[in-house]
């Protein structure tokens, strides 16, 4: 199989004039237990291969798994904050397949009885006039638990890939890792916002589980992946309303890990759907498969062929039915919902709209709230977390936590600045080493010798030598055109090799020139 | 009726990649003939009235804290494994080239 072939695709504004997306999106969650699901295997991520191992999640005769606890209560409170209802009993299945990343041939699961269904999550998408924000309620169908699968490795062949492999490797350390699987109900009425409502729910799913403390959500790290479905529909005819047209077929497109994926690959599947319609053929219903690198779905047809899962209970688990008193009590346990929570932290910071969309945008509410807790000031925090982290995270196409920058870290950064230990520039290249793993901002900023010159001296000496140097632009500062005092701060700067406080030889050049 | 024939057994210790000796074999012949038996008796009770359950005992929320237990350790796990490569299960191609 080819994967370079390139489909045609409708350019966006032409396919969204022609059809109306219906998404569904699926994300599994990965819970931040100590042990497995069924057995008590630990669950390190990057542990040596099959050194997270046991007869329960190799699935040898005889092996009896029991549930965790802790992940029972982390599934109840996902679907609490999720505004589900939780069942009073339910059960466990199996899904059988043959595919060696379950060693036992089957994925316990659960079936038609999850844990939590019918709930919905608010989610906050710019306005579409651009002022402001507007919520996007995405309904919940179900959340249920389930069980991790290993990693494979493909051996032989030119690609690395499943196709033309001559063996697998296969590491079981992921099997029975606990998993939830959050399904959305379709949803209608995004139009040409589909794809950014997508991201916008992926991300304050994130940002709700990581506020839940129930997982990692690293999605670099598979820790948070999403499916993503998606069918087209044809324009309403007049007078007919939308949702009486009925829905289109729809595609699965998997390996979508991260949030901007997330929007390119469904923006991408609505283009590509949208050219196959308009030229009247028919959507093929398939799993397909994104790549990262070249923006586009390949057709994956894996398990095309397999969809009969022949789910049964699973014999060897009792049912879960969780006590109403333990489900009130852990209902007291969630945490204020995404969107309150804003409001309040923006209000605590005193940042506008659009600063706090910004931090929204780059997945950094957290971050800045933990800066804050430890030290940093509001203002500082955002201006590095939003800032240069930023702009790293969208060069590299990472999240902002992914350098390993930690909140303490900006505390600290933030603070060398304030105190006038470093100036900005200063505190950038700080910021490098940090990431370069050369230590904390202060052990970087001693390594490398970065301090501002306190040496008042030394700085006047340099405004003295720029200004003897540079006559025709004192006297215009001295004639009172004051910002042509900037050309001279920066002389000073270069003299003093970028390790003065640009305000103060600033303070310094204009009481030379007699207007300070 | 159904008899289960040496040659059955042989069959199906090879696919679970069970050696067994040729004592063992004749003696897991007439274990497994009477279990079959004993499941076939419970095939003869009229399930009519029976709704469907999925487990014997009326038990619900069996668990266990969510405490580190030590695991099989890799030597141990890959040695019950035909092949392994990299610490990791070998296994045979998956899908057929197309």
């Amino acid at each position: 199989m080819s994967t370079a072939t390139t489909e045609p695709v409708l350019s966006y504004d032409e396919a969204l004039e022609k059809f109306d997306p219906v998404m569904g999106l699926e994300v599994h969650v990965e819970l931040n237990t100590k042990t497995k699901m069924f057995c008590g295997c630990a669950t390190e991520f990057g542990a040596e291969p099959n050194t997270q191992v046991c007869p329960v999640c190799l699935g040898l005769p005889g092996a009896l798994p029991v549930v965790n606890e802790k992940a029972v209560e982390s599934a109840i409170r996902i679907g609490l904050a999720l505004n589900c209802e939780i069942a009073e009993w339910c059960r466990f299945a199996r899904k059988n397949y043959f595919y060696p990343d379950m060693p036992k041939n089957f994925q316990t699961s659960q079936y038609d009885e999850p844990i939590a269904f019918n709930g919905w999550l608010d989610v906050e998408i710019p306005a579409a006039s651009g002022d402001g924000t507007e919520v996007f309620r995405v309904e919940i169908e179900r959340a249920h638990m389930e069980e991790d699968t290993g990693k494979s490795l493909h051996v032989g062949g030119s690609t690395g890939r499943i196709h033309g492999a001559e063996y697998s490797l296969v590491d079981y350390n992921r099997a029975g890792i606990p998993l939830i699987e959050i399904v959305t109900k379709p949803l209608r009425g995004a139009g040409e916002r589909a794809p950014e409502v997508a991201k916008a729910y992926v991300a304050t799913l994130r940002d709700l589980l990581r506020a839940l403390h129930v997982s990692d959500v690293r999605m670099e790290q598979g820790s948070l992946r999403c499916d993503a479905n998606l069918s087209l529909r044809a324009k309403a005819a007049d007078g007919q309303a939308q949702d009486d047209v009925p829905l289109g077929t729809r595609t699965e497109t998997k390996n979508v890990n991260s949030l901007r994926s997330v929007e390119r690959a469904v923006r991408y599947e609505i283009c590509r759907q949208a050219a196959i319609l308009d030229g009247g053929d028919k959507v093929t219903q398939e799993t397909r498969h994104w790549h990262e690198d070249t923006g586009v779905t390949t057709s994956g047809r894996e398990k095309s062929d397999a969809e009969d899962y022949r789910y049964f209970p699973e014999p060897d688990l009792v049912p879960v039915a969780p006590a109403r008193e333990t489900v009130d009590e852990l209902r007291t346990t969630l945490p204020e919902p995404p969107a309150q929570r804003r409001k309040r932290l923006q209000a605590d910071w005193g940042y506008s709209d659009l600063e706090m969309r910004d931090v929204v945008n780059a997945g950094a509410v957290e971050l800045i709230e933990l800066s804050v807790e430890a030290g940093a000031t509001p203002a500082g925090a955002r201006k590095w977390w939003t800032g240069e982290l930023a702009r790293r995270a969208n060069a590299e196409g990472k999240g902002v936590d992914e350098f390993g920058v930690t909140p303490e870290h900006v505390a600290e950064l933030d603070r060398t600045v304030k105190d006038g230990r470093l100036n900005d520039s200063m505190a950038r290249q700080v910021l490098d080493g940090v990431i370069a793993g050369e230590g904390s901002p202060v052990e970087v900023a001693d390594a490398r010798g970065l301090e501002l010159v306190q040496d008042d001296d030394a700085l006047e000496a340099a405004v003295d030598k720029v200004i003897e140097a540079n006559p025709d632009v004192a006297e215009k500062v001295r004639s009172g055109k004051v910002q042509a005092a900037g050309a001279l701060i920066g002389q000073v700067m270069k003299e003093m090799k970028g390790q003065a406080d640009a305000g103060k030889a600033r303070q310094i050049i204009l009481s030379r020139l007699g207007v300070g | 009726m159904s008899s289960l024939s040496r040659d059955d057994v042989a069959h199906l210790a090879g696919l679970a990649r069970i050696d067994l000796s040729d004592a063992e074999l004749d003696k897991m012949v007439g274990e497994l003939s009477v279990i079959l038996e004993s499941v076939a008796k419970v095939q003869q009770a009229g399930a009519e009235d029976a709704p469907p359950m999925s487990h014997p005992m009326p038990l619900t929320n069996v668990t266990r804290p969510d405490e580190v237990r030590p695991s099989l350790g890799a030597d141990a796990a890959l040695a019950m494994a035909p092949a392994s490569e990299l610490q990791r299960f070998s296994v045979p191609r998956i899908l057929a080239e197309d």
